[in-house]
């Protein structure tokens, strides 16, 4: 295979793997702060996509203000739907949070679908970010190279705050020994909603961001968010960095598989998982 | 244990009594079935605008034949073979099927046309493309009616090497319509003196397109073939302008819809050749049928529609002439028939099953040719039927060459 080919799509491998990456963080976050495994997540991204299309066309919100407001918007939602639905199933079995949110999941689909058919509609690429990059081994669309340098960015920070500041050593504490924590004067309930929230915003936040790079319709997260789960897993289940590293390299490893072998490349992340699952069931992060 | 017993013996006492009724039921009225994806990927392609022209069709017939009610039953085939299967035989044991009409999904209307051969009930496939239909699938009961991929590879493929377009490079959806379009293109470029320089398989509804779209222009093709449907060809042709393929390689649309130019947009989509087996905006006719179906579902119809509002007509018609709803008197008709209406013009049912008719090739316009809304094609060519389906190929065996 020649250099320039290997190049080229270990570029678009990093691309999709920021999508990855972004979603499966928000996954984690959810998973490794509340516990629950988040079905809707998909919804979410729908639905932050969603929110970027109907803005421009009804309130002509532009792309940079849509990139902030979309994700405020459904993560908003996402505290609502905290409070009034998750948070009655806390203490039982995780398998209700997941009916739950899959239920959810179901909901917004069909609601998306009925009302906006199944053909799906074009966001435009944002005029700042059109033509291309010549990298000498591809032209590389200016719009692509910021979603790797924003999904990156964003992993990041998410990464250094939970890990590395006293907000999310207060999450983390949350997590551990609720009662404890809300001994301390800490409101645990308003910690639990917000990070929900802010995991679904990061959901929403790659719904923009996929944008103008799809067509925006009912069915995108669906198909998405069953990849999504397995990098998840592989990363380990609720591992932040483990979610972010596993959603690049297998966005990489995924590229490859679609010069060597294409028939097998929408399942090579399943093959992948049932590798690690049976070398280190908790994953490749996971703690044991 | 005794009263158990009892219990599961009414029931099946209750269950054959049913029986008869049921038949008896159906006997006074015609039904016409219509099994397609009506929540997927291709439901704005026919879907629930299809049952709509199905219904305008009945109404325009008067909603009775032969002093018979008309009714309609609708199913959500999901595009899972053994569901469309199941449903179909289901109707036509218990609901006195007359009629089934098969939306899109070659794959279903595959299973579903051995069903209409066990069963016994006539079976028109409206949205599928697969040619097999009308070739190692084919029976006596099947009728494909509004285009199918040797009539899309021979319109669009001629078009493109008219054009120049001498080496093709293909981006194939990786299942039974795939595959046959591909083929179907492949011949037509050999025979016209082409090179099929390689293709790549690509998984039905991948999210992203980038990377075999790159392995293509690798490839120095100069036609780009895009053997694909729906939103897998949408956002291949998004992702062909995004990476300046379109600038290097020529992309042809082996099967595209009103829908998919839509929701595209006609600067992505400019310039592109297609083959259409119907197009709302050709004459008063279509144009006529086009603003009743609009001011129902608040879009233009595309071709599926149009076909499958015909060829129900077609098939009253034919049961009106025949007298009766027996299956093989009015299959005998069918195939007697010449088809006249805003559909076709001297359309006929060739022993293969194969609905000859006009095609067109289309390109895209240009936004500033497009004078008002849903203004997206001009016609480059019309092919007869005989030139768009080519000759009997002789695998059918109802069909000798």
């Amino acid at each position: 295979m020649p250099v320039p080919v290997i190049l080229g799509q270990l570029t678009l491998g990093l691309v999709n793997g920021s999508f990855y990456a972004l979603l499966s963080l928000g996954l984690a976050v959810i998973f490794g702060l509340m516990g629950v495994v988040n079905f809707a997540h998909g919804a979410f991204y729908t639905l932050g996509a969603f929110a970027a299309l109907l803005g421009l066309q009804y309130l002509g919100i532009n792309y940079w203000l849509a990139l902030l407001l979309a994700p405020l918007a459904v993560g908003l939602l996402g505290v609502l739907v905290e409070r009034l639905l998750l948070r009655h199933l806390y203490g039982l079995d995780p398998l209700y949070g997941l009916l739950l949110t899959f239920g959810l999941a179901l909901i917004v689909e069909g609601s998306l679908h009925q009302v906006f058919g199944a053909t799906g509609q074009s966001y435009p690429v944002p005029e700042s970010l059109g033509g291309a990059i010549n990298l000498h081994f591809m032209f590389l669309p200016r719009y692509r190279a910021w979603v790797i340098l924003a999904s990156v960015v964003v992993c990041f920070s998410t990464w250094f705050v939970i890990e590395r500041t006293r907000l999310g050593a207060t999450l983390r504490a949350a997590t551990e020994n609720a009662p404890l924590l809300q001994a301390f004067g800490v409101n645990v309930p308003l910690l639990v909603a917000a990070s929900y929230g802010g995991g679904v915003a990061l959901a929403a936040l790659a719904g923009v961001l996929a944008s103008p790079v799809v067509l925006v319709n009912s069915h995108m997260g669906t198909e998405l968010v069953i990849v999504v789960f397995a990098v998840v897993v592989i990363g380990g289940m609720g591992s932040i960095l483990g979610s972010i590293v596993s959603g690049l390299v297998l966005g990489l490893v995924e590229g490859f598989t679609k010069v060597i072998y294409p028939e097998a490349s929408n399942i090579v992340v399943f093959v992948i998982m049932a590798l690690v699952l049976i070398v280190r069931p908790a994953g490749l992060f996971g703690r044991e | 244990m005794r009263l158990s017993r009892w219990t599961i013996a009414l029931c099946a006492v209750g269950l054959i009594a049913a029986r008869p009724y049921v038949a008896r039921a159906a006997g006074d009225q015609v039904v016409i079935g219509d099994i397609d994806d009506m929540s997927g990927v291709y439901a704005d392609v026919e879907g629930a605008g299809g049952v709509e022209a199905v219904n305008m069709a009945i109404a325009d017939f008067g909603g009775t034949v032969l002093g018979k009610k008309i009714t309609v039953l609708t199913a959500d085939h999901q595009n899972k073979p053994d569901i469309g299967a199941s449903k179909f035989r289901e109707w036509a044991d218990q609901q006195g099927l007359n009629l089934l009409l098969g939306g899109s999904n070659t794959g279903v209307n595959i299973a579903m046309a051995k069903v209409a051969a066990a069963k016994k009930v006539p079976f028109i496939t409206i949205g599928a493309g697969g040619a097999s239909l009308t070739n190692e699938d084919c029976t006596a009961y099947s009728v494909h009616y509004v285009y199918d991929t040797t009539a899309l590879a021979n319109g669009t493929a001629t078009a493109m090497i008219n054009a120049g377009g001498k080496s093709w490079f293909y981006l194939t959806a990786d299942y039974a319509f795939g595959t046959q379009l591909q083929n179907a293109a492949s011949k037509v470029v050999e025979v016209h003196g082409g090179k099929n320089v390689g293709a790549v398989r690509v998984p039905l509804g991948a999210a992203d397109f980038s990377s075999f779209l790159l392995q293509a222009q690798a490839s120095g093709a100069q036609v780009l073939g895009l053997a694909n449907a729906g939103t897998d060809f949408s956002n291949s042709l998004k992702a062909a302008n995004e990476f300046g393929i379109t600038r290097t390689m020529k992309p042809a649309a082996l099967l595209v819809f009103i829908t998919d130019i839509h929701s595209l947009g006609l600067k992505t989509a400019q310039g592109l050749y297609l083959t259409d087996g119907w197009y709302w905006d050709l004459n008063d006719e279509t144009r006529a049928f086009a603003k009743r179906f609009f001011a129902k579902m608040n879009r233009q119809p595309t071709m599926d529609h149009a076909g499958a509002y015909s060829a129900v007509l077609t098939w009253l018609k034919a049961v009106k002439a025949a007298g009766t709803t027996d299956p093989d008197k009015v299959m005998a008709q069918l195939k007697k028939d010449k088809i006249n209406d805003m559909f076709a013009k001297g359309g006929y049912i060739r022993a293969d099953g194969a609905m000859i008719h006009e095609m067109y090739v289309m390109q895209v316009k240009t936004p500033q040719e497009s004078r008002y809304p849903w203004d997206y094609y001009k016609l480059i060519r019309k092919m007869s039927g005989e030139e768009a389906f080519g000759p009997i190929t002789g695998v059918c065996p109802l069909a000798p060459k």
